[in-house]
């Protein structure tokens, strides 16, 4: 199994859902993160004059999946978050050691 | 006199208005600090109108109104309410309950000494700001308010004009706010670190209720309910809305149109009208809008260059915005618009600017030097910062033990 944390545009987050749907992968977990990579910062307004931010918001998208199913979530995030500008995010792919469901006790693949 | 019910009825529900105008700055200030200070911001200003609320019924509207001592203050016969009742005052007001205008004048002293918390915020002692409090009521509001507005007040007696506390109430909070930041030092991180603001819609809310409480205090300070009260009234729109619709065009021309620049805009305008608003004809505070706006706009920007943390701008919205509303009621003054006022400069009467920038002068050298002083002596005797790990977990946490907001289990 793998865990596939993707880093993502705010505003992309209806279409990577969508897409992942589609290809039957409900369960995730969503994070409100801030951070910063080359699309640097942004300026913001103050009462006179502006300031810079460097870290800007992001989501954090969490899914886990089978082995088998890895390379197709990778593809269809990055097909629907991408602008083809800098910030459009980052996937980091973990190996997952154990999968366990709460309510039945279920392990591995059955439990994702 | 006899009381009027009209006046009665005006002066009453101005009064209601300019207390709003307390918890209104503080929303305004609150919104513009980190998150960790909110509190502790909002609190600076709230808590005057307990303590400042307490101490101008026992002494210091006394001290302000009481019957004059060679001009320089007034006497101790009114402590405690002492002869201050539901007759009119044979002196103030004279058309309304003595405690009517009392009080009216009451929450003035209160929005004055929160005003100048802004100065001060995410580093000053809550202790210290409660001392600092006392003193400067007592030592600088109240010989101020007497110099100008008492009977038999040395500057009132001049002939200088302050309708409804250009000098008294914002040049005098602006310049001590300077003086209080010089002594206080800067917030650990300034200027190398942003200090992001956590609420604008906060900031939003508080300018718009100080833009509603402020019919009260210029249109309030009439003291009476006709034609002066309303000709002040529009005159404290029209400058509220010349102000910030200037400060509006100043940030685009520099960026963009920013929220927060139209919230500062509208409450400099305020400002400005305060000492003209019952004395010029009221088209003229378009001028006097679109001149704090540019004169506040670039004081500011100065400000913020500078390596003084002066930390929500006092002294460039209410110092500098008192200065022009003052000077330029020597400008636009019209003796035709209130009988107890005088000719301005454009009406060829150069004199009454002379006494402006005279009044406006002596309010500055007093409020910075005495401010100053009072400052070091609370230094000298209880510290005036928190301390340095206090200061970075902020001041909600270690001064009032309290979050803003709730977090995960809460």
């Amino acid at each position: 199994m793998k865990k596939i944390e993707a880093i993502i545009r705010e505003e992309k987050l209806d279409d990577v859902k969508s897409a992942l749907e589609a290809k039957g992968f409900l369960g995730m977990t969503v994070t409100e993160v801030s951070g910063r990579g080359r699309q640097k910062g942004i300026r913001l307004q103050w009462r006179v004059g502006s300031y810079q931010v460097d870290l800007l918001p992001k989501l954090k998208l969490e899914v886990v999946v089978d082995d088998k199913d890895s390379e197709s979530v990778v593809d269809a995030i990055c097909e629907t978050a991408c602008t083809g500008k800098a910030g459009d995010g980052k996937i980091f792919i973990y190996p997952m050691a154990e999968v366990v469901r709460v309510r039945t006790r279920e392990r591995g693949v059955e439990a994702i | 006199m006899s009381i009027s019910a009209g006046d009665t009825a005006w002066l009453l529900i101005s009064t209601a208005m300019v207390m709003l105008m307390t918890p209104g700055l503080a929303l305004f200030y609150g919104g513009m600090v980190r998150k960790k200070n909110i509190l502790s911001t909002l609190m600076m200003s709230f808590v005057m109108l307990a303590l400042v609320g307490l101490l101008w019924v026992l002494y210091a509207y006394s001290l302000s109104f009481g019957p004059d001592r060679g001009g320089i203050i007034g006497a101790l016969d009114w402590i405690g309410l002492r002869g201050v009742g539901q007759a009119p005052s044979s002196i103030y007001a004279t058309t309304t309950p003595h405690l009517a205008f009392m009080l009216f004048q009451g929450m003035f002293a209160v929005i004055t000494v929160a005003l100048w918390t802004g100065a001060v915020v995410e580093r000053m002692k809550f202790s210290a700001l409660l001392v600092m409090s006392v003193l400067w009521l007592t030592f600088v509001y109240a010989p101020l308010a007497h110099w100008v507005w008492g009977s038999g007040g040395w500057l009132a007696r001049l002939g200088a004009l302050d309708f409804a506390g250009g000098t008294v109430v914002h040049v005098n909070a602006g310049v001590s706010a300077l003086a209080l930041a010089m002594v206080l030092g800067a917030r650990k991180g300034f200027p190398r670190q942003p200090m992001h603001p956590n609420n604008i819609p906060m900031v939003v809310l508080g300018a718009a209720l100080l833009w509603f409480g402020w019919f009260g205090f210029n249109a309030g300070s009439a003291l009476t309910s006709g034609g002066l009260a309303a000709s002040a009234f529009v005159a404290t729109n029209i400058a509220a809305a010349a102000a910030a619709f200037t400060w509006i065009v100043l940030s685009w021309i520099h960026r963009r149109p920013s929220v927060l620049g139209a919230a500062t805009g509208a409450v400099a305008g305020l400002v400005a009208i305060t000492p003209a608003a019952g004395f010029v004809p009221p088209i003229a505070a378009i001028p006097i809008g679109i001149g704090v706006s540019v004169i506040g706009y670039y004081m500011m920007l100065l400000r913020s260059r500078s390596k003084l943390d002066e930390s929500l701008d006092v002294w460039a919205v209410h110092g500098m915005g008192g200065t022009w509303g003052a000077i330029a009621t020597g400008i636009f003054a019209s003796a035709a618009v209130n009988s107890a006022g005088a000719d301005g400069l454009i009406y060829g009467n150069a004199a009454l600017l002379g006494k402006q920038v005279l009044a406006v002068a002596v309010s500055w050298a007093f409020a910075f030097g005495a401010t100053w002083v009072l400052a070091k002596i609370v230094k000298a005797i209880m510290g005036l910062r928190v301390k340095e790990e206090e200061e970075e977990v902020g001041l909600d946490i270690s001064q009032h033990g309290e979050r803003a907001y709730g977090g995960i289990t809460r």
